[in-house]
């Protein structure tokens, strides 16, 4: 047993290859001047590099966090390139016959092949590699219904009055660290709004894919819902393996306005480190979305098992009247990797309701971290939260912590926790074995059983893929 | 008669401590042997060693099952091989439904036999019918794996398990304890409907009463890890009226010479 699962532990992250494409990137460094360079190239309005600039000189007076419980040796922001562009035949491909084949065939490697024909029918794809989108898929079906689904640099072009409109109105430029620097160098992202009363007929999704050595990655995506609306939003994110440690700084802002629903998923897989802890994205992200209109909704699903550090937490403001915020997550740690992760739900409204399920996953030296926020404001009348975390810990060398943070200014709310812990253990696995189980399913069924909560709320799909990428992530850990 | 089972000089040992000290068992085919003892004789360390549990280490001795050596065979192996351990304590596996896990152990055991899967509705078919055997409700499938069950409905769902595998040699551990009366019979006529010809059954108790529902062929009495007597199913009622002090031996080797 010991050596089998030695065997499953050492096996390699599937998604670490390198595509050789000749890339368009900044020197490394930050400075006013990279920062007018990344907007030239993007040729962007005035508004755009006004708003960086604003951003840039606010962050460099900032101090990154230290709050969290993740350990890692300060980070050389004048080491790191912040802008990195697949060198394209032309500015922009209009098409996908006009996208490199080198882009193309990573894209199918990873599993996303980006041909519509080929594509799951109901999934529009948004494959954005390194600093840029290369490709959007079903963007003229989409367009029938008013449904605006392109790059964040498209959108910067091809829509400013809703980007000046909705950029920074959840997540300002000056909310956190990452996300001032983030907002100061981000290059590309999705950007997607659905009209009035529109239900998008399929599901969206952003395909992230890291490349180039060095390289920072800022993407930023956009989601506006107009009244009466829904959409299903999915992100994906891989990165080959290198033994330096990279930068992911992300902010996602999500509007919900009167009684439309947001629902935002997220498989996040970037490369987590050898078994050593060397290398491995640290993957730090702000996204949050604010119930703007009455009755609206937004549900984060999420499936954390990669990136060396993990330092996220989707959060929702409840500013409508009867809203809905839920958080949905799975965040699995193995080897030496760390997340410190969970949510924030701010009550504003009248009788909001608010749910959060945390399941937390740690093997081997892995470190996991619920942080978690329910605050309820003085006239916020009848609001509801119910908090669940559990942590399932495998072997004794791995930790699970729990932060809920709960403050209420008004007496009317109800707020429940509820919170375990327990371990994966040898008598399971040998039960399940004893029933004719392979030791890989046995894991994989109890690890799936521990999340059953989180991935029902998981597309059919995704539920699919995610809950796979669980029994790799970590089969074999016990032993 | 056909040998099925065959245990010659086994003896076993965890954390360097030596549980069995030489044990030797002929099982036929289709016969029901029970193995009686005191608590602490090591009776369910025999059924963890059949069962392939790695926390136990074989020290000295073979197993024989169907002419193959089954200390070789990791559990699930064993498992597909037709060995079916029912447990004294069965574990909880929080958001597994039973239909799911048992479907999974099915199929697994299915494939390795070049059979082929089953699907949903079939397995659903077949689940029902062996629910009846040991009398179980529906809402039994939906319901995650021994959690929140009561010791009773743990010990009938090892049982209804069994069923549902159909394996060639089941092994009981004390399957019978924590049962009423009730419970003991339903458990008791589950494992009678199972009996045939081609199938074995190893039940390893405490006591004698379970033995008035199950009529076992032979009976051994194991204490200190070895076996000091062995018969028909009368050296159950022997036991039952005398006490384990009847046949208690000193051990021959002190545990300090095992070390």
């Amino acid at each position: 047993m010991v050596n089998q699962a030695k065997a499953l532990i050492d096996r390699e992250y599937k998604w670490g290859f390198v595509t050789n494409v000749e890339a368009d990137a900044a020197p490394k460094g930050l400075s006013e001047e990279i920062i007018r360079f990344i907007s030239k190239k993007k040729n962007e309005p005035a508004f755009m590099l006004e708003w960086r600039l604003n951003a840039y000189r606010r962050w460099i007076k900032m101090e990154p966090p230290t709050w969290q419980h993740v350990y890692y040796p300060p980070i050389d922001y004048q080491g790191i390139i912040y802008y990195s562009a697949p060198k394209l035949k032309k500015d922009r491909p209009k098409s996908l016959g006009e996208v490199d084949q080198e882009i193309l065939e990573t894209y199918e490697k990873l599993g996303i092949p980006l041909e519509e024909q080929k594509r799951l029918v109901g999934v529009a794809v948004d494959a954005v590699f390194d600093s840029v989108s290369v490709a959007t898929t079903f963007k003229e079906k989409l367009a029938e219904r008013g449904i605006i689904f392109c790059s964040f640099s498209e959108a910067v072009q091809n829509h400013p009055d809703l980007v000046q409109k909705y950029l920074g109105s959840v997540v300002p430029y000056a909310d956190n660290f990452y996300a001032t620097l983030n907002s100061a160098v981000f290059s590309d992202g999705s950007f997607c709004y659905i009209p009035k009363g529109v239900r998008c007929p399929m599901e969206l999704s952003t395909y992230f894919r890291i490349n180039a050595a060095d390289t920072g990655q800022f993407e930023r995506t956009l989601i506006v819902a107009e009244e009466g609306s829904y959409v299903s939003y999915l992100e994906g994110c891989t990165a080959p393996i290198r033994d330096v440690n990279q930068l992911h700084a992300a902010v996602v802002e999500l509007v919900a306005l009167e009684g439309a629903t947001i629902k935002y998923s997220t498989v996040q897989n970037w490369y987590p480190g050898d078994k050593n802890g060397k290398g491995g994205i640290y993957n730090f992200v702000t996204k949050r979305g604010k119930c703007a209109g009455a009755n609206s909704k937004i549900s984060w699903t999420q499936v954390e098992t990669g990136s060396a550090i993990t330092w996220k937490y989707p959060s929702v403001i409840l500013q409508g009247d009867h809203s809905i915020g839920e958080f949905y997550s799975v965040a699995l740690t193995n080897n030496h990797q760390q997340a410190d992760t969970g949510t924030k739900m701010i009550h504003i409204g009248k009788n909001t309701r608010s749910t959060i399920i945390s399941k937390g996953i740690a093997a081997r030296f892995g470190s996991n971290t619920y942080r978690g926020l329910v605050k309820v404001m003085p006239k916020a009348e009848n609001a509801r939260n119910y908090t669940q975390c559990d942590s399932l810990l495998m072997g004794d060398k791995c930790a699970a912590n729990t932060f809920p943070y709960i403050e209420v200014l008004n007496r009317s709310a109800k707020v429940e926790h509820e919170a375990s812990t327990s371990k994966i253990s040898e008598d399971q696995l040998f039960y399940l074995r004893q029933r004719g189980i392979s030791p890989e399913n046995a894991v994989s069924i109890i690890i799936n059983g521990f999340c059953k909560e989180v991935f029902k709320n998981l597309p059919m799909e995704f539920a699919v893929e995610a809950s796979k990428l669980l029994g790799v992530s970590l089969e074999g850990a016990v032993g | 008669m056909n040998l099925m089972l065959e245990i010659k000089n086994l003896h076993v040992s965890i954390e360097g401590k030596q549980i069995l000290k030489g044990i030797d068992l002929k099982i036929s085919a289709g016969e029901v042997h029970a193995i009686m003892g005191p608590n602490g004789s090591g009776k369910s360390t025999l059924t963890q060693v059949l069962a392939g549990n790695e926390k136990y280490e074989v020290t000295k001795g073979e197993v024989i099952y169907q002419g193959k050596n089954l200390l070789e065979l990791s559990p699930e192996v064993r498992a597909r091989e037709g060995v079916f351990l029912a447990f004294q304590y069965p574990v909880e596996i929080p958001g597994v439904s039973n239909a799911y896990f048992l479907k999974a152990a099915l199929n697994e055991i299915r494939s390795a036999k070049g059979l082929e899967e089953m699907d949903a509705v079939e397995f659903l078919e077949l689940l029902k019918e062996k629910m009846k055997l040991v009398e179980m409700d529906s809402s039994f499938t939906n319901r995650p794996v021994n959690e929140g069950f009561s010791g009773g409905e743990k010990k009938r769902n090892e049982i209804l398990q069994m069923a549902v595998l159909e394996p060639t040699l089941g092994v009981l551990d004390e399957t019978d304890s924590g049962l009423d009366i009730d419970a003991l019979k339903i458990v008791a006529q589950g494992v009678n409907r199972l009996r045939r010809k081609d199938r074995s059954f190893l039940v390893v108790t405490h006591y004698q009463r379970l033995l008035n529902y199950i009529i076992p062929d032979f009976v051994h009495v194991l204490v200190g890890g070895r076996m000091v007597r062995s018969g028909g199913k009368d050296l159950a009622f022997q036991l039952e009226e005398k006490g384990y002090d009847w046949v208690k031996v000193e051990p021959e080797v002190s545990e300090e010479h095992v070390k």
